[in-house]
């Protein structure tokens, strides 16, 4: 016999209601589903305040995760050093005698600078941290590449704002929860980071691939090519990000722009702090004012 | 293998944890998205997904229609993706495979993990699709081995259901 099927329960006109029922909810709510897709491209912080409250509530899991995760992480990475410790030991000590002649160096250049910059009384901006935090998960399953930080709105984490790591930009806040908050990685396929080449400030943008990479694309036409090795940090242009934070580094030179690596590796498990936003967007103009003013 | 037409008469009333069970773990399946893994590449399988489709292929009635629409909401609060997509693809997935059952009435375990593998491919596709409308910009070569991954997970997944399916009918 042939299994009946579960639309068809019979003669029974209740059970068939139920199942007629079942299926109008089921296609009503596909077409919600549908606009709040939509709805997403146009209103992505109606959504990230019901998923920052989703943060709030996973964040113990992913806390105390996070700490087996980490014993982990170093053991493999332990075993791995001991692989070709040979040939790295002599390579890391040429690196080595070159950074401590390179650091002598850079020593004398920073008083040097220091003294300049008192000689022409300019005063640097001294940026005070928001709050640190550990990058403790992120969204595996999805295309985009978000990651969870245990900071939230309660440190005065606000959307917007840089995430810095040990080495250089992971990325920049959209979502706040109370403990916990939503980093938008620079290395996701939609994040756009305007850049400098650190050698001689060659503007570029930092485009997301989605894979862990990023593109850079030169501003102007005529820009130089990029060679590998190169070293891109921000340019502060946008606002979004103080300038000199290192970004990527070339590993691919091509014909029209490069891919680079991330500076900072964010799937080190690794600690990173919150950095207030470099420059707060201006203030409208007000319109009304000039109104008057032209009456 | 669809099992939903045995008769269960005179059974008296169902124990709660016949219907809890399959909906706890595909809730559980979405909750892996927030174990602590940093990744830079799309590779965990959509666990929620796979469960939803394992019980269903499984148990051919144990999902009502709109049975996608709470869980896929519960996923979509934690993936990373819009709100609404999950909801939308895994109702979507739901509604064509009641199509299948009335156009391949017999099917084996082989055919199940074909229909199964193709509604992967297309709810993946789907949710890259969703993601980069909403701001995104990741090419769907950058998918395919999140979708080897899963569809290579299926099998365990069916396991797992099987399991789960003779434990809430044990209880």
């Amino acid at each position: 016999m042939a299994p009946p099927s579960p639309r068809r329960p019979g003669f029974s006109r209740r059970a068939q209601y139920s199942i007629f029922i079942a299926y109008v909810v089921a296609i009503t709510g596909a077409v919600a589903a549908l606009i709040l897709v939509l709805s997403a491209r146009f209103d992505p912080d109606g959504h990230s305040a019901l998923q920052s409250t989703a943060i709030d509530l996973t964040l113990p899991i992913t806390k105390t995760g996070h700490w087996i995760g980490e014993g982990v992480d170093t053991t493999t990475g332990g075993m791995s050093a001991y692989f070709d410790a040979a040939s790295q030991n002599t390579s890391l000590k040429k690196a080595l005698a070159t950074s401590r002649r390179q650091a002598a160096m850079a020593d004398q250049i920073r008083l040097e600078n220091a003294r300049l910059k008192k000689l022409l009384s300019i005063q640097d901006k001294v940026i005070k941290p928001v709050a640190s935090g550990a990058l403790v998960a992120s969204t595996g399953a999805s295309s985009r590449r978000y990651a969870i930080l245990t900071v939230g709105a309660d440190r005065g984490v606000k959307n917007g704002q840089a995430v810095l790591g040990p080495d250089g930009l992971v990325g920049r806040i959209v979502a706040t929860g109370r403990q916990g908050a939503r980093v938008l990685l620079i290395v996701d396929g939609g994040n756009v980071t305007p850049v400098k080449r650190a050698s001689d400030g060659v503007m570029a943008l930092a485009i997301g691939r989605g894979d862990g990479m990023l593109v850079l694309r030169p501003i102007t036409s005529n820009a130089p090519v990029f060679r590998q090795g190169d070293v891109f940090v921000t340019s502060g242009s946008g606002g979004l990000y103080r300038p000199g934070v290192p970004v990527a580094r070339v590993t691919q030179p091509g014909r029209d722009g490069a891919i680079a690596i991330p500076a900072a590796d964010p799937t080190r498990l690794d600690y990173a702090i919150v950095e207030p936003v470099f420059q707060a967007p201006p203030p409208l103009p007000p319109s009304s004012l000039t109104d008057q003013e032209v009456k | 293998m669809a099992r939903g037409y045995a008769p269960r008469l005179n059974k008296g009333e169902q124990h709660w944890a016949v219907l809890a069970i399959p909906a706890l773990s595909v809730l559980l399946g979405s909750l892996t998205s927030v174990l602590p893994h940093v990744t830079l590449y799309p590779l965990l399988p959509p666990f929620g997904f796979l469960l939803l489709l394992g019980w269903r292929l499984l148990v051919r009635d144990i999902w009502s229609a709109w049975a996608a629409l709470p869980l896929g909401f519960f996923d979509d609060l934690l993936s990373g993706q819009p709100l609404g997509s999950s909801m939308l693809l895994w109702t979507l997935a739901l509604l064509a495979l009641g199509l299948c059952d009335r156009w391949i009435m017999w099917r084996d375990y082989r055919q199940d993990w074909v229909i199964a593998s193709l509604l992967i491919i297309l709810a993946l596709l789907g949710g890259l699709a969703v993601a980069n409308m909403s701001g995104g910009q990741t090419s769907a070569l950058y998918i395919i081995p999140q979708i080897i991954v899963s569809l290579l997970f299926f099998p365990l997944i069916v396991r797992i259901c099987g399991g789960l399916d003779q434990l809430r009918w044990s209880l």
